[in-house]
C-alpha cells in the first residue's frame, strides 16, 4: 500500500491521477501533462512534493558531522543558505543526491529523495554517531510545496510579507505563508525559478487552497510528477534512478565538482573517489534530441548510426514541449565516432547530440 | 467516468471497433478510458494502407509522454486506410478518441471473435479507474 501525503484529498478532488512513487501516492497530473509543464514555463506550477525526505541534523558537532557524511563541505555554508550534495558509499557510488540547507549555525535540514530517504537517514545516523549530532527523520510530519515559474514570486508576494525579492537562489527562511508557518526556499527542479515551502503537514491543504486563489489571476495550475519530470528533464537536471545510481561514482554522473577533497578530515568514500577523480570516465552524460518523433525512454540503448554498434544507454527521455521533439539524456561513450541513434524498440532511429541543458531560461 | 458509447464493441485491450454490425469494413480506435489512463498522446505509429493483418497482431503504437503501448488488430483482414490526420496530430486520440482520434480501418476476412458490448465494457473499467 503506497502513503497518501496531507494533500491526497486535495488532488482527488482536482481529478488527479494517483500514482504510486516510491512508495507514495502522488498525482501524476490532474489533466494535460503538456499544459502542466507549458504552465511552469509560462506562469506558474504548484506541486506537491511532500514524498520528499526531511532529515535534521542538529547539535554543536552537526556540520562535522555532515563533512564527514557527505562529499561536500558543508562547514562553510551560510546560515540561510542550500548546497546541492551527494552521499557517497564507501566505495564512491552515489547513495543519493541531496539538498542540505542551513536553518541555524547548528541545524541542518538534509533534503532526500523520497526513494531514498530511510536508506539516507539510516546512514546519516550511523555516520553522525561519533559526532555531538543529533540526526531526526522528520519526513512524516513535514509536508512540502512547490510554486514554480515565472510569476511564483508574484503569486507568492501576495501571501507573504518575507522579502522574496533579496531571498537568492539556493537560499531559504523562515516566514509565515497565508498564515502559516514555513521555510521558504528558491529552490526548485523545473528550470524555471520559484519556491519550496516546507511547512508542518496538517498545514498542507489550507495553504495550498490559499496558493490555488492568489494565482487565479496569474494562470497557475496543480502540476504532477509527469510534468515534473519533463521540466527537470528539459532542464538537464539528473534524477537518482536514472542518471544516478550506487553504481556510479559522482565523477561518472559528471558531478564531481561536488567531491570536496580539500575539506578537514575524512569523509565516507573519499579514498575510492581519490582514485578515480584523475581518471576520465569511459562515459559521459550526453544530451540527444530526437530527429523524428519516436520517444526514447529509460535503457534503451544509444547505437552508431553507421554499424548499430552499442555505444550508450538511455537514461531519460520524453517529448519536450519547449523544443517540440523527443529528447533524451544518455551516458554515451566518450570515444564514440559518428552520427548516433537510439535503438527504440528494434528501430534505429538518427538523433542530434546537443549540449545539456536542452533549455535554459531567459533571465 | 469516461465515454463509453453504446454503438461501438470494445476490445479488452482498450479499443473500439465500429462497422461490425453493417458489413465488413472495421474501423478501431483507442478508447477513451484509454487515453485518460495514457494521458496527452504525444506518437502514433499505423500499420501500411494494403497491409494483411491477423486478429490481435500488434499493428502500431500509440505513445504518451510516460508509456508506449501497442495497438492491436481486433479483427483479421487488410488493412484499407489509416487515419494520416491522427499521425500528424495525435492529440486527438485525447480530445476525439471516437471521431477524429480514430486509428485504422480493416476489410474483414474470414470470422471475428465475440467482442465486449458497451456494457460489458463499462464493467470492465470500473474496476480500475
Amino acid at each position: 500500500m503506497s502513503r497518501p501525503t496531507p494533500l491526497r484529498e486535495v488532488h482527488e478532488s482536482l481529478g488527479a491521477t494517483l500514482t504510486d512513487f516510491a512508495g507514495w501516492l502522488m498525482p501524476l497530473r490532474y489533466g494535460s501533462e503538456a499544459a502542466e509543464h507549458n504552465a511552469v514555463r509560462s506562469a506558474a506550477g504548484l506541486f506537491d512534493l511532500s514524498h520528499m525526505g526531511e532529515i535534521y541534523v542538529t547539535g554543536p558537532q552537526a556540520a562535522d558531522a555532515l563533512d564527514h557524511a557527505l562529499v561536500g563541505h558543508l562547514g562553510t555554508l551560510d546560515t540561510g543558505r542550500a548546497r546541492y550534495t551527494m552521499i557517497c558509499a564507501d566505495d564512491g557510488g552515489v547513495l543519493d543526491d541531496l539538498i542540505v540547507y542551513r536553518l541555524a549555525a547548528e541545524t541542518f535540514m538534509v533534503v532526500a529523495n523520497a526513494s531514498n530517504a530511510p536508506r539516507v537517514a539510516a546512514e546519516l545516523t550511523a555516520r553522525a554517531r561519533p559526532y555531538d549530532a543529533v540526526v531526526d527523520d522528520r519526513s512524516d510530519s513535514v509536508a512540502l510545496i512547490a510554486i514554480q515559474g515565472p510569476r511564483a514570486q508574484e503569486i507568492l508576494a501576495t501571501l507573504t510579507d518575507a522579502d522574496l525579492p533579496g531571498l537568492k537562489y539556493y537560499a531559504g527562511l523562515p516566514g509565515t505563508v497565508a498564515g502559516f508557518d514555513a521555510l521558504i526556499a528558491r529552490t526548485g527542479y523545473t528550470g524555471e525559478d520559484g519556491f519550496e515551502l516546507f511547512v508542518a503537514g496538517p498545514d498542507a491543504t489550507p495553504l495550498w487552497h490559499a496558493l490555488t486563489k492568489a494565482g487565479e489571476p496569474y494562470a497557475l495550475r496543480p502540476a504532477g510528477l509527469s510534468a515534473r519530470d519533463t521540466l527537470r528533464l528539459e532542464a538537464g537536471m539528473p534524477l537518482y534512478g536514472n542518471e544516478l545510481s550506487d553504481a556510479l561514482t559522482p565523477f561518472d554522473a559528471g558531478l564531481g565538482r561536488l567531491v570536496k577533497f580539500d575539506k578537514p578530515g575524512d569523509f565516507v568514500g573519499r579514498a575510492a573517489l581519490e582514485r578515480v577523480r584523475d581518471t576520465p570516465p569511459r562515459r559521459r552524460l550526453t544530451g540527444l534530441v530526437m530527429v523524428g518523433r519516436r520517444v526514447p525512454r529509460h535503457g534503451y540503448p544509444v547505437v552508431l548510426r553507421q554499424d548499430g554498434t552499442i555505444v550508450g544507454e538511455v537514461t531519460s527521455g520524453a517529448p519536450s514541449q519547449s523544443l517540440g521533439r523527443p529528447i533524451a539524456m544518455a551516458y554515451v561513450d566518450t570515444d564514440a565516432q559518428g552520427p548516433l541513434a537510439v535503438d527504440i524498440r528494434g528501430s534505429h532511429e538518427p538523433v542530434d547530440v546537443v549540449d545539456l541543458p536542452f533549455y535554459r531560461r531567459k533571465k | 467516468m469516461s465515454e463509453i458509447p453504446e454503438e461501438l464493441q470494445y476490445t479488452k485491450e482498450h479499443e473500439w471497433v465500429s462497422g461490425l454490425q453493417d458489413g465488413d469494413l472495421a474501423t478501431v480506435g483507442v478508447t477513451a478510458f484509454a487515453a485518460e489512463q495514457l494521458g496527452d498522446v504525444v506518437f502514433v505509429q499505423l500499420p501500411e494502407v494494403g497491409a494483411t493483418v491477423t486478429e490481435g497482431e500488434a499493428i502500431g503504437e500509440v505513445e504518451s509522454t510516460k508509456s508506449v503501448n501497442d495497438v492491436y488488430s481486433p479483427v483479421a483482414g487488410e488493412i484499407v486506410a489509416v487515419n494520416d490526420t491522427v499521425s500528424d496530430d495525435p492529440s486527438l486520440v485525447n480530445s476525439d478518441p471516437y471521431g477524429e482520434g480514430w486509428l485504422f480501418r480493416v476489410r474483414i476476412d474470414g470470422a471475428t471473435s465475440e467482442l465486449l458490448s458497451a456494457a460489458e465494457y463499462t464493467a470492465l473499467t470500473s474496476g480500475d479507474s
